[in-house]
């Protein structure tokens, strides 16, 4: 916290609070996607991540002073139709959308944009991946078929209720909602190799992604990581959808 | 002069043939591969203005297409992930092709070209895409529409193959798409249609995983380790227990017929699918072209699909099931056809004798073997209890062969009655015949028989006794008299030899 802080200080706060950034040790990680699709861990170096997704109300104070990122203005090469859609006006968040819920229908474009803002860009899916597989006591709780069941948990609910607002229960590093509320961009989404078809794993198309993970579903302890590497590969830098939100890295 | 037009031009070779009609219209030219072969199945460009499918909601399919030309069909797809009933009291979160399991079914004419868009509603959470199993080309479909929520893939494709395939998701983890209930069918019906009935339904059997036991209450997540091991909690035909029974069972009338459309999901089990009491008069099975005609139970494969057609003529319910078939009663896999109308008791009496079946050794119709053995035990026995009791023992056990009246089977079985070859056998060899059985030819009234019969050892001494006494006392046989303390002794002895060897 004392560290965060002390960032933010130095970065003269650019959002209208400054943000929580919680530091990671990095090192090395067994990724779902293996560094050289075989079984290399991933490296990863040490890095600050926010603790919450960014909100509406944090996203509304970007937009306001940076006014090319509201919807009325966005050009549609960066942001899909559905960009903001559940805000009540360009620079509004009207009475349905509450001010601390995750905000959503933000393309990758946009969501590069606010973490510059920031003075901070996207997490790489491997920092985001080893932020998330903690639980409350672990750094690595993957291994845990309770940690599995309550990520499945989520993608098993309809979302026909509302988004909670951020602030879920912190993980050892004081993380929060990294599972369980939203989907989030991750700044190398369009190289994790979930090819459209999941079932040509050993096809020629592979060799396109220069060697990197060769995604197969067989270890079960994987695919509730692996769900979110399809999601991620489904999607367009411009695309946006109602689960979808982000949050911030810093390199230290 | 403007009919030369395109002869010049035809001779010039400026004009395809085929473009050229009697009429001077233009007619359909079929598409030619690269290789300058026209495509099997390709029946020319689309025609008309495009067409808007309508989609069946499970278990009706759209009406049949009475369209002699290719025509563009436009199919509009939603994908839409819902909580919805598996089970009374059992909810199960659903991702779905139309808002239903099975998807919506898809009608199109062999030849169609087909625009497909997948839409991803906004609230789901999943990319989702589809693969059609009726579409040729990489992945069915697959890699053209993986589509993230709120967005919309669309793909062209052309109808080549006539016939019932499967669509179902493959998105990655496929099987777990699949689990909830995302798969469909679409019919590529052939040029000249499919025959005419009176009804045409739509059933798709699936095999559910749940974390709770079989009708355990509440919500039920998805539980991949039981999906893995493919130990389904719930086998079902359209997605929910109960979704063709009762209420909800499919209908029809005396004399109508019937066509089912049966797909199987899977993403595990292969299916057994019967009707119960009703036959199926043909089955396009694997939803190919050839029918084989009457089918009591057809193999539907995950993944695959068969059309069935009969006539109704007596009027009940008929259950659908897999006759895999502790399915049907532990896991739902149950369904419903009622069928009304008069009765015909030509076809089907309905219940016409209601009596007890103890068969051949129980019970109060063996009185006289009870009887018999009361009186052996208090050394009572006569001779009439004896061949009363021999009698109903014989009905059960021996006149399978010998027949009732102790006639036989000419050629097979030697006749008993007024039979010389009883006549003349010694006392202790015929006791051994039911006691050790009796194989090789034998001569009986004149006629050569050689067969097996096998040893009655499970009669006791008193039985054999008993049977051999009314044997001796029936149908103008000599008579006499055997009691079971004879029987006992050759009983202890090692079989004779049959035949003719006495």
């Amino acid at each position: 916290m004392r560290f965060a802080v002390f960032l933010g200080a130095m970065l003269g706060g650019v959002a209208a609070m400054a943000a929580d950034y919680v530091p990671l040790p990095g090192g090395t990680f067994n990724s779902v996607l293996p560094a050289d699709g075989q079984n290399a861990p991933a490296r990863i170096a040490p890095f600050a991540m926010r603790a919450e997704p960014v909100t509406n109300a944090e996203y509304l104070a970007f937009v306001r002073t940076h006014t090319a990122w509201s919807k009325d203005q966005v050009p549609a090469l960066f942001a899909d139709g559905a960009y903001l859609s559940h805000w009540a006006g360009a620079l509004s968040l009207g009475d349905a959308v509450l001010a601390d819920q995750p905000v959503t229908e933000v393309s990758w474009f946009a969501a590069r944009a606010y973490c510059e803002g920031e003075d901070a860009r996207l997490p790489t899916w491997y920092e985001w991946e080893v932020a998330a597989a903690a639980d409350a006591h672990r750094t690595d709780a993957r291994a845990d078929p309770a940690w599995r069941q309550s990520v499945l948990d989520w993608y098993g609910r309809p979302s026909s209720a509302p988004l909670a607002p951020v602030g879920g229960a912190a993980n050892v590093y004081g993380l929060r909602d990294l599972n369980g509320l939203v989907w989030e961009w991750v700044d190398d989404f369009n190289a994790l190799l979930v090819s459209a078809d999941s079932r040509e794993q050993n096809g020629a198309d592979k060799a396109r992604f220069c060697g990197a993970a060769a995604l197969t579903l067989q270890q079960k302890e994987n695919y509730a990581t692996l769900m979110r590497v399809a999601m991620l590969s489904a999607l367009k830098a411009s695309d946006t959808t109602r689960n979808l939100g982000f949050r911030c890295v810093r390199s230290l | 002069m403007s009919r030369l037009i395109p002869l010049v031009l035809l001779a010039a070779g400026l004009l395809p043939v085929n473009l050229i009609a009697a009429d001077g219209k233009a007619a359909a030219a079929p598409a030619v591969a690269a290789n300058g072969a026209a495509v099997p199945g390709d029946l020319g460009p689309p025609q008309g203005e495009p067409i808007h499918a309508l989609l069946g909601v499970p278990p009706h399919v759209p009406p049949p297409i009475h369209r002699n030309y290719p025509a563009k069909v436009i199919v509009e797809l939603e994908v839409i992930e819902k909580e919805m009933p598996i089970s009374e009291g059992v909810t199960y979160t659903y991702w779905t092709f139309g808002g239903t399991v099975p998807g919506s079914f898809i009608r199109v004419r062999q030849g169609d070209t087909v625009e497909f868009h997948l839409k991803n509603a906004p609230d789901n959470k999943m990319p989702h895409n589809i693969d059609l199993h009726g579409v040729t080309g990489p992945g069915g479909g697959a890699a053209s529409s993986f589509t993230a929520p709120g967005h919309e893939s669309q793909f062209t494709f052309k109808a080549l193959n006539a016939g019932l395939y499967v669509y179902h998701c493959a998105t990655a983890p496929v099987g777990m798409h699949v689990a909830n209930g995302m798969y469909g069918l679409i019919l590529i019906e052939p040029p000249e249609g499919l025959s005419t009935v009176d009804h045409e339904y739509y059933v798709m059997q699936g095999d559910f995983y749940t974390t709770g036991k079989y009708r355990e209450k509440g919500h039920q997540p998805f539980d991949m380790d039981a999906a893995i091991a493919e130990r389904p909690t719930y086998v079902l035909f359209n997605g929910r227990e109960g979704a063709l029974t009762g209420d909800h069972a499919l209908s029809a009338k005396v004399g109508e017929t019937v066509r089912l459309f049966v797909g199987n999901g899977g993403p595990n089990l292969v299916s057994s699918f019967h009707v119960i009491g009703e036959i199926f008069d043909k089955v396009y099975y694997e939803g190919g072209t050839h029918a084989q005609e009457n089918v009591q139970t057809t193999l539907i494969p995950a993944g695959g699909a068969m059309m069935a057609e009969f006539r109704v003529d007596v009027p009940g319910t008929y259950v659908l099931v897999d006759h895999s078939i502790f399915r049907a009663f532990n896991k739902g896999a149950l369904g419903m056809l009622k069928v009304e109308g008069p009765t015909n008791k030509a076809i089907y009496s309905g219940k016409e004798v209601d009596s007890v079946y103890l068969g051949d050794r129980a019970g109060d119709n063996l009185h006289a073997v009870a009887v018999a053995a009361k009186a052996n035990a208090s050394g009572t026995l006569s001779k009439e209890e004896q061949v009363k009791a021999g009698q109903q023992l014989f009905e059960g056990t021996c006149s399978v062969c010998h027949q009732g009246s102790g006639e036989g089977m000419a050629g097979v079985f030697p006749p008993l009655a007024k039979s010389d070859y009883l006549a003349k056998l010694a006392k202790e060899k015929l006791i051994s015949i039911p006691l050790h059985g009796l194989t090789g030819a034998i001569t009986v009234n004149g006629k050569d028989y050689n067969s097996v019969m096998p040893p009655m050892a499970q009669l006791t001494d008193d039985e054999v006794a008993n049977i051999l006494t009314y044997v001796l006392n029936s149908w103008g046989n000599p008579g006499g008299q055997v009691s079971k303390e004879e029987v006992g002794k050759v009983r202890a002895q090692p079989a004779a030899a049959g035949g003719e060897a006495h």
